[in-house]
This record gives C-alpha cells, sequence and structure tokens, in this order.
C-alpha cells in the first residue's frame, strides 16, 4: 500500500479537525476491514490516516427505555450478541451475526458497516477505472453484473453491502454526525444516497465528517422486526439479496410496515410498495407474497442477474411471514 | 522379500494414525517456504501485464533502480514480445522490504500497445475472434475417433436424450501459494525452500537453468499447503527468484499473492459436451454421439469421453479453445471431474427418460466389478430406496420448500507408482530410528505412513520413528502428481526397512547367541521365540550396532504397488425451491485403494475429494471479463469455496478390496463423481434439471422455473 501518516487523535474533535485538515487525502479508521483493504489494492490511496479507535466513548451500547444509542465503534459481535438487541431489535442482531466471519466481526464495527465501500468487482479492480473512480463507464451494464443492482441503479449500478443498514432503517435508526460545521443528526432513510446524487460517495457525509453514534427509538408496542440474509455460502458472503422488515401489528392486523432491501440497489432499498401492501392486512402467506411482488415490481435486471428477481420477492415473502410469526 | 501383511496380522499399519506434523502444522510451529527467514533476506514481487492481451513498446526500470532499499530489478521480456493474458510475467523486483519491492514493481514504467483480447470461450471460437496464438487458430483440429456404428443404434434406440452439459473453468487457489525462499550459497550452490509438490522436479529446473550438477541444488519442502497438480517445477517464480537473489546477492523470498495465485499458476479447464445418447431397452447404452470443447486459457484442454461405462458405438469430436488467459495445469483428476459431470448428467438422463432407476442403469453398463459391489453396498449405506422415483415426486422431496434427493456417480484412476524412489532407514546404536526420504508430502500424509511402515517392520510405535522427508539431498523421491506417490513411495520404504531390520537382527542373534530366525521385534522389544523372558528392550538390544548403527537401502519394489482404482459416490441434496440454494446434506464415498496403509489419511484425502467436488458442484467458476480481459473475482471472496457450513455429513469408507497386494494412490479420484452426484440429486430432489456446474442459486431457480413450465 502507499506509504500514509497515522493520526491518533484522542477525542471527537480532534478526529474532525484532523480529516478536516487531511481533506481528500485523508481516511477515517475504525475496524479497518474495509479500508485497510482498499489501500492495500491501491483502491483508497489517502497520505493521512485518521485513527479513530483512540477516541474515548464511541464504544459503548447504551439502552433505555427511549432506545438504544450505540457508538460508531462498537463491534459487530457485540451487537449479535447483546441480549436487548436480540429481543427488542432483532434484525439489527441477526443483521451483525450474519456479517461475514466471527473474526471480522470481532474487529468490525458498526459506523464501518454503515460507511464500508461497495465490493463491486470492477469498483475493486486498481486496473479498472469505472464511473465511481472517475472514469465514462459502469462496467456493470455490459459486463459481468451477476451480483449488481436490479432497483434503483444507474448510471452506477452497484449494490450497497451493508446488512445492518436496512435493519436500522427499518427500526428508524438515526445517525449521529460530528462535523467541521458541527453537529447533526440524519435519518438513515436520508444518510445514503443514490449514484444518480453522487457517483463517489454512498453517503452525504462531507469531508470532516464522521459518524460517532447511531440512535434507535424503541419499537412501538407489538413491534417484531427480521432480517434475512441470502448468501450463496452460508459460511461467509455478501447478500445476493436480502430484507429486512419491521411489522407492527394491532389485533392481528398490520399497522405499520418497515421493508428494507439489501445487495439489489445501490442504496439499502426501502420499499414503500411492499409497506403498502401490508399495512392494514392479516399477514398470510398470499399477503406476503403479495408484498414480494410489490417490492420487485419496478425491478430492471442487467443481463446476468435476472434470478434476483424472484429471489428478491420469495426473500422478501420470507422474511415477512418470519416477522409475523406466520409459518410459511 | 515379503508383501504387505494382511490387516489382521499388522500392529500399526491399517490402523487410524494421525498426522505425524497435525501438530506442528496447526501450532504454527510447522515451517512453511514462507516462514523461512535467512540472514539478509530480501522480498520479491513480480510485475505482471494488466492488459488481456498487449504488445510491449518500452520497458523503463530507471525509478525502481534508484528506490532506496531496491536490491535488484530483473526484467525478462523485452520491447516488440506479446503479452497474451492478463498477469502474464515481466520481470521483478526484490527489495529490503515487501512494500518497497511492491512500489518499485509499480515504479517500472511499461508502455503497451494494447491488442483486441477474447476471455469467453464462445467468443473465443467465432471465425472473427482475435487470434490468441498468433498464426495459429483459436480452436485445435479436432480429435475425432469412433467405434461401431452410432447410426443404427440411435435409430434402434429404446430412448435417446439430447443435451449441452458444461462445467466452468475452476483455479487451484492452494491455501499456501505458490513461490519460493532462495539462498545462493556460493556462486554454484543454491538452497532452495519452495513451495512444491516436485522437489527433485524444481531441482532439475534449477540445474537446467544453471547449468550446475543437480547435487549442488538442495530443494527442501517439508510441508506444504496444497498444490493439487499446479506445482511441479520451479515456475516462472521460483527462476525469478533464485535470479533476483543472485544478482542482489541476497536471499530472496517470492512468494504470490492471492491474486497471482489465480490469474497466473494454472487452472483447471472447462468442458462442454453436445450429446445425444441412447440405450436399447434392456439398458445398455448403444450410442454416444458427442462433440467437446473446453479451454485450458493459453493452453490446451480435454476430458476422456465418453466416460467409464460400456458404450455399444461412438462417434466423438473434441477441441482445444484458446483465449487470452492464464494457462491450464494438472488439477487433481486432470479432465476427469469435468468428464464425469458430463457423462453422468447425461447418464442420468437417459436413465430417466428410459424409465429405469439410474443406478440399474448404471450397474448394466459399468464394466468393473469391482464398482459393482461398490454400488450394491453404497446404495445400502444411503439408502437409495429412499429416493424419488420420479425427479422432484417422491416421499423425500415432500411437498415443501426444501426437498430432497439422492444422486450418484463414479471414479476410476490409475494410483499405481513408479521407478526410482531411495529409502534409507538407520538404525542408530543408541536405540534411534530415522526413515530419510526426499520425496515431499504434499498433505496427504506421505510422511506419517513412512514412519507407520517402520514402525509396523520394527515393531515399535510410530511416535519412535524419525521421518526426515522433502529434501533433494536424501534419496530420491517422484512427483505427486497422478496419485503415484504412495506407489512409489511406500516399497521402497517398505525395503529399506526390511533391510534395516536384517541387519539388526543378524547383529543382535550373534550378540545373544541365537540363530536370526529365532528374533523377533514385538512391542518395542527383542524377543528370542520360544524361549519365555529371553527379550531385551529395543533400545538395549541395538547397543550391540556398532558406532555407525546399521543402514537399511530400500528401492522401488512393483509387487508392492498396484494400478487402478475404483470408486462410487452417493449424494444427498436439499434444495431450497424459494432462493435456489443448494445443501448437500450427506455424501457416502467408497474409494477402493488397494492395501490400505493410513485408513485416517485415507478417508481424510476422501473428504478433502468431496469437498473440492461440492466446490465444482455449486460454487467454483473463473470468471473473466470480456470488456476488460481481466479475472473478476482473483480473490477469495468473489471465487466461491466451500467454508465450514458448506460442509456435509462425511461417510468416507474405505473400501477394502479383497484382492488387494499392493499399495495405490488416491489423492485423485475421490474429487471426481461429486460434482455429477450432487447435479444428479439435485434433479432428483426437485425436478431441476442443471446442464451447467457451478449450480448457482440463480442457475437452480431458472432450473425450477423450467421445471415447472414442462
Amino acid at each position: 500500500m502507499k506509504a500514509f501518516e497515522l493520526v491518533n487523535p484522542t477525542d471527537v474533535s480532534g478526529a474532525v479537525s484532523a480529516l478536516t485538515a487531511a481533506g481528500r487525502e485523508g481516511k477515517l479508521l475504525a475496524g479497518g476491514i474495509d479500508l485497510l483493504s482498499e489501500m492495500k489494492e491501491y483502491i483508497a490511496t489517502p497520505s493521512i490516516v485518521v485513527n479513530l479507535k483512540a477516541v474515548s466513548g464511541l464504544n459503548k451500547i447504551e439502552s433505555s427505555a427511549k432506545g438504544l444509542k450505540i457508538g460508531a465503534l462498537v463491534t459487530l459481535s457485540d451487537i449479535a450478541k447483546h441480549p436487548t438487541i436480540a429481543a427488542k431489535y432483532t434484525a439489527l442482531a441477526e443483521a451483525a451475526e450474519s456479517v461475514a466471519s466471527p473474526q471480522i466481526r470481532h474487529v468490525g464495527t458498526l459506523g464501518g458497516n454503515l460507511c464500508q465501500r461497495p465490493r463491486c468487482w470492477y469498483y475493486r479492480d486498481e486496473h479498472v477505472i469505472c464511473l465511481k473512480k472517475g472514469g465514462s463507464k459502469c462496467y456493470a451494464i455490459e459486463g459481468e453484473n451477476e451480483y449488481h443492482a436490479i432497483l434503483g441503479g444507474g448510471p452506477s449500478y452497484i449494490v450497497h453491502p451493508s446488512d445492518c443498514a436496512p435493519a436500522l432503517m427499518v427500526l428508524g435508526a438515526s445517525v449521529d454526525i460530528s462535523g467541521p460545521k458541527g453537529n447533526r443528526t440524519v435519518s438513515l432513510d436520508k444518510f445514503f444516497i443514490l449514484p444518480t446524487e453522487n457517483l463517489y460517495k454512498e453517503n452525504v457525509l462531507e469531508v470532516g465528517e464522521i459518524v460517532t453514534h447511531i440512535t434507535v427509538p424503541a419499537p412501538a408496542a407489538g413491534t417484531t422486526s427480521h432480517y434475512l440474509k441470502i448468501r450463496h455460502k452460508e459460511s461467509m458472503d455478501w447478500a445476493l439479496s436480502g430484507a429486512a422488515v419491521a411489522l407492527t401489528a394491532k389485533a392481528g392486523k398490520v399497522t405499520s410496515a418497515k421493508v428494507v432491501l439489501s445487495g439489489v440497489a445501490p442504496v439499502p432499498w426501502r420499499s414503500p410498495e411492499a409497506e403498502k401492501a401490508l399495512i392494514g392486512k392479516q399477514v398470510t402467506t398470499a399477503i406476503a407474497d403479495r408484498a414480494g411482488a410489490a417490492a420487485v415490481a419496478k425491478a430492471k435486471p442487467l443481463g446476468g442477474n435476472a434470478y434476483k428477481v424472484p429471489l428478491t420477492r420469495n426473500v422478501v415473502r420470507l422474511a415477512v411471514l418470519h416477522a409475523a410469526g406466520v409459518k410459511g | 522379500m515379503a508383501g504387505w501383511k494382511s490387516p489382521s496380522e499388522n500392529t500399526v499399519l491399517g490402523k487410524p494414525t494421525p498426522r505425524l506434523d497435525g501438530p506442528a502444522k496447526v501450532t504454527g510451529r510447522a515451517k512453511y517456504a514462507y516462514d523461512v527467514q535467512p540472514a539478509g533476506l530480501l522480498q520479491g514481487k513480480i510485475l505482471r501485464c494488466p492488459h488481456g492481451s498487449a504488445q510491449i513498446i518500452s520497458i523503463d526500470t530507471s525509478a525502481a533502480e534508484r528506490m532506496p532499499g531496491v536490491g535488484a530489478v530483473i526484467i525478462t521480456a523485452k520491447p516488440g514480445d506479446i503479452m497474451r493474458f492478463a498477469g502474464q510475467e515481466l520481470g521483478g523486483v526484490a527489495a529490503k522490504s515487501f512494500d518497497i519491492a511492491q512500489d518499485a514493481v509499480r515504479a517500472i514504467k511499461v508502455s503497451y500497445k494494447v491488442l483486441p483480447h477474447v476471455v469467453h470461450e464462445e467468443a473465443a471460437m467465432k471465425p472473427d475472434a482475435p487470434n490468441v496464438r498468433g498464426a495459429d487458430p483459436n480452436t485445435s483440429t479436432p480429435n475425432t475417433r469412433s467405434t461401431g456404428d452410432t447410426d443404427a443404434a440411435f435409430q434402434s434406440a429404446a430412448a435417446v436424450i439430447e443435451g449441452t452439459y458444461s462445467c466452468a473453468v475452476r483455479t487451484h487457489n492452494s491455501l499456501e501459494t505458490h513461490g519460493t525462499t532462495c539462498k545462493w550459497e556460493d556462486d554454484t550452490h543454491l538452497t532452495c525452500w519452495a513451495s512444491t509438490q516436485g522437489v527433485f522436479s524444481v531441482r532439475d529446473d534449477f540445474a537446467r537453468e544453471y547449468k550446475l550438477p543437480p547435487a549442488n541444488i538442495h530443494v527442501i519442502t517439508e510441508v506444504m499447503g496444497g498444490g493439487f497438480g499446479s506445482k511441479f517445477g520451479a515456475g516462472y517464480e521460483g527462476i525469478l527468484c533464485a535470479n533476483l537473489a543472485k544478482k542482489a546477492n541476497a536471499p530472496v523470498k517470492l512468494m504470490l499473492n492471492r491474486e497471482e495465485e489465480q490469474i497466473a499458476v494454472g487452472n483447471a479447464p472447462s468442458a462442454t459436451v453436445e450429446v445425444r445418447m441412447a440405450a436399447d431397452g434392456d439398458g445398455n447404452i448403444t450410442a454416444v454421439d458427442a462433440k467437446l470443447h473446453g479451454t485450458g486459457g493459453i493452453s490446451g484442454a480435454g476430458v476422456p469421453f465418453p466416460y467409464i461405462y460400456k458404450v455399444g458405438s461412438t462417434k466423438i469430436s473434441q477441441i482445444s479453445v484458446f483465449m487470452n488467459s492464464g494457462g491450464q495445469r494438472a488439477w487433481r483428476a486432470p479432465g476427469h471431474p469435468q468428464a464425469s459431470f458430463l457423462m453422468e448428467s447425461a447418464v442420468e438422463d437417459l436413465a430417466i427418460k428410459l424409465g429405469m432407476d439410474p443406478l440399474e442403469l448404471r450397474m448394466k453398463n459399468d464394466p468393473s466389478k469391482l464398482r459393482i459391489s461398490q454400488w450394491r453396498e453404497g446404495a445400502r449405506i444411503v439408502g437409495w430406496d429412499r429416493r424419488n422415483a420420479k425427479p422432484g415426486n417422491g416421499k423425500l422431496a415432500g411437498n415443501g420448500r426444501y426437498k430432497r434427493g439422492l444422486g450418484c456417480g463414479a471414479a476410476t484412476w490409475g494410483g499405481g507408482g513408479g521407478g526410482g524412489s531411495q529409502c534409507k532407514v538407520i538404525i542408530s546404536n543408541d536405540g534411534s530410528v530415522d526413515v530419510e526420504i526426499g520425496v515431499q508430502d504434499i498433505g496427504t500424509g506421505t510422511r506419517t505412513y513412512c514412519a507407520m511402515i517402520v514402525a509396523e517392520e520394527l515393531g515399535l510405535a510410530v511416535s519412535a520413528i524419525k521421518t526426515n522427508l522433502g529434501k533433494t539431498s536424501l534419496g530420491y523421491g517422484v512427483g505427486s502428481g497422478g496419485s503415484v506417490t504412495t506407489g512409489s513411495t511406500a516399497p521402497a520404504v517398505k525395503r529399506a526397512a526390511e533391510a534395516a531390520k536384517e541387519a539388526l537382527v543378524s547383529a543382535v542373534a550373534a550378540k545373544m547367541g541365537v540363530d536370526t530366525d529365532q528374533i523377533e521385534l514385538i512391542d518395542g522389544k527383542v524377543i528370542v521365540k520360544g524361549e519365555s523372558g529371553k527379550q531385551v528392550p529395543f533400545k538395549k538390544a541395538c547397543s550391540a550396532l556398532g558406532p555407525g548403527g546399521v543402514t537399511g537401502d530400500g528401492k522401488w519394489d512393483a509387487s508392492l504397488q498396484q494400478n487402478g482404482v475404483a470408486g462410487v459416490q452417493f449424494a444427498e441434496v436439499q434444495v431450497d425451491t424459494l432462493t435456489g440454494l443448494v445443501k448437500v446434506i450427506k455424501v457416502v464415498a467408497l474409494q477402493d485403494g488397494g492395501v490400505i496403509l493410513n485408513p485416517l489419511t485415507f478417508t481424510s484425502q476422501v473428504n478433502g475429494g468431496v469437498i473440492q467436488g461440492i466446490g465444482m458442484a455449486l460454487f467454483e467458476d473463473r470468471k473473466m471479463c470480456q470488456l476488460t480481459g481481466r479475472m473478476l473475482n482473483a480473490n477469495m471472496e468473489d471465487y466461491k469455496m466451500p467454508g465450514s457450513m458448506e460442509m456435509p455429513e462425511f461417510v468416507s469408507i474405505a473400501f477394502e478390496n479383497p484382492t488387494a497386494k499392493g499399495v495405490s494412490g488416491i489423492g485423485e479420484p475421490p474429487v471426481i463423481p461429486t460434482a455429477a452426484a450432487i447435479r444428479n440429486a439435485v434433479l432428483n430432489a426437485s425436478g431441476a434439471a442443471l446442464y451447467h456446474a457451478p449450480m448457482t442459486p440463480g442457475r437452480v431457480l431458472d432450473a425450477l422455473a423450467a421445471g415447472r413450465k414442462g
């Protein structure tokens, strides 16, 4: 990898200053799972790396009646094994547990999981200057695209790799951001951005900004959630397609539904169509399937990823049934 | 001289024995080529062409040469040369750290004229495709052959199937990558720690390269992390490493990274068959009309076809397709897993068309008596009668989301040995015993059975034998290819142990004043037959030897090995009809290997074959991009290999061959039938007929949808 200067601030403001001063030459290091592999493969070549690990106060899970406040440095394995998260914020625990391998979950952080870069094999090849790296075309369109987007694609067809983001989104989470202009809180619904908005990043973070915490409101009474991830290789793999679902039910009928898909779009993909198919209904196999069909109604597969359409339909169906506690 | 004892007479051989180097490997104490750190070591890195096809215009190394810490820069290509695949080598650098070496390689300026490439097999076969081999076409002259009258057989057939079956290019992806650490002891003596399956072929490559006597080259491979056929010879990386070491006047380590491992040091070719196959009403396969092609990138490819079964008449035409990707190398039973997938899939479809039990059709057409008994035994163990009578339809399949089914396939292989092996067994007068042979242990357990053979002869525990293997300074041993290591090595070890024993017994008998034929070596003791109480511990008895101890020399003996092994496998799978995911529940593998020295490492090899077969069936696919000319998944993220969660229940059985007199290697055969058995089980489970491996969720969903449409 390219030689770089490592900066070790001890508080958030120090990290923000260092990162702001570094400008486009700077990168933020948390668990390092994604950044270091990007650097080893010359996808990222920062001159300054700002290490967040020495910043205190970012590695705690605080749970109260109001909800969760999770530091950006909390590891995925800590989330997966947290009893309150498993019981009340089930989709999040399941999503964290589904990431990669135990070794990676012990090191990888929640902040990093949300801010990681795409896995697209063109993006990850140093020798391919694709659209996202300042080139003129998205190679996935005419090239090999079996893992690429079927929803929200264009002009780039990456899929967002995060498993935790869809789970957090159905639970109504937001992120606390510190930056050179102060602090702000952004709903995760508004955090991720499509390639049509910006080709070179996948979220709203500006230069010098750092995600410090993720807050999740306590789910309303009668809420259940589930994250289902279908991966080709169960041992360790990215989602071919996944769905996070949160349902609030009263007297057997769904009063609130959130459905967010993974592995199929350049952002964690909220599906209002699927949600609409569920609200006011009692969840049955037929209703769940209708939600699945609605989720992919606008899908536009490329040459090699048409299988993701029926797969995602079934994934939504299965996730809805599981969240509702209905046998499929 | 004696043959192998029967299993009941053995005390060590034939008993499951943990591999001797297992603890060292899992604790990290074992020293691989990568772990060697001679003083003053430099790190090497190769410069590679990034383009699918390109002509070199100029190469400027000046910036790299000037870089502090760089010990040597070597360029092996020259302006005008045509690079034929992305990853082809141009030279390399040795430097004080790996980072400097990498920076220096990146600082070498190569100017290319990029040429058109073709990296997809079907595209390479088209007449207007860019020419990969210069003047020669991208397809080889068809190899055509025929037997009997296929036209008549098709006309009178009771059932005919027609289909195209294919499987993808796979890479070896050895966990330990290719590479060496090279150290020149002086101008004419080289020590090379290599990751290789042939220490002597590496030695001979260096000897040729430097025009030195082979004895001047010392190659060491005490342990290695997999080769699967891709690690014979010094290779480009080995020769470059030694050249860099020479030029820098310092030892150099050059090990490939994961990407290089996938793009440049071998792969298993693809195979496609367009086939018509016929059977008569009795279930005899009467005709096979097949057109085959496959690509090994810039090298040729081929599979044996038809495979295994008796076929009344054949008409075969076969070509290699050349394209701009790294060349193929032998991959664990070269051509056979592909041939098995193509043939067994078609045989399964033929049985279904014929309305016959696919196992019955196989047994009817199987020429091997041994395999017939394996088919029977395997069917009993797996519960073949549970299978769905119709694809996707039966009690085992059920009516739910998950459907189960059974399938099977067969393997054949050689596995005998060859001459040349030279082993020494040394008994010292302190009672220590050493077995020495230069052959490397590719990971199959060679070291362990060498000790077991000696322990058996001398009546000692395996732990009492010291092993010294994997060095060209010792007696010759074969390269580990074609499953010949055991057939070549074990006979020489046995003969050496016998010779050492004879020398020991004769010295001890003289000292004790008894005839040699009265002496027995049992359970760590030297015993005089018939005279109870007259016994001495082995160690003490060895004090009768002179200061040099005794050395038994052993050479290969054909009578202790045999060629030709048989195997069958049955797979039980579960198909998730909503996601297309296939889970292999169980694989029952029956494998014959002649006289079996160590059942534990035997079944371990069978398990390993099954695992790689699962990889071929469900996961592994070397993906090339025609836009960029580059491999897309030169990593272990998108080049998917089975992991812990993909493991089935293994029922791996060392099948006792009642007529066996000699040992056989079985490194290769257990990988052959797995993919076919899984494909046929998927069909039996769900009605999804798959025609291409790997059977990804997408392909399974497509096949399920096609099945529903009829």
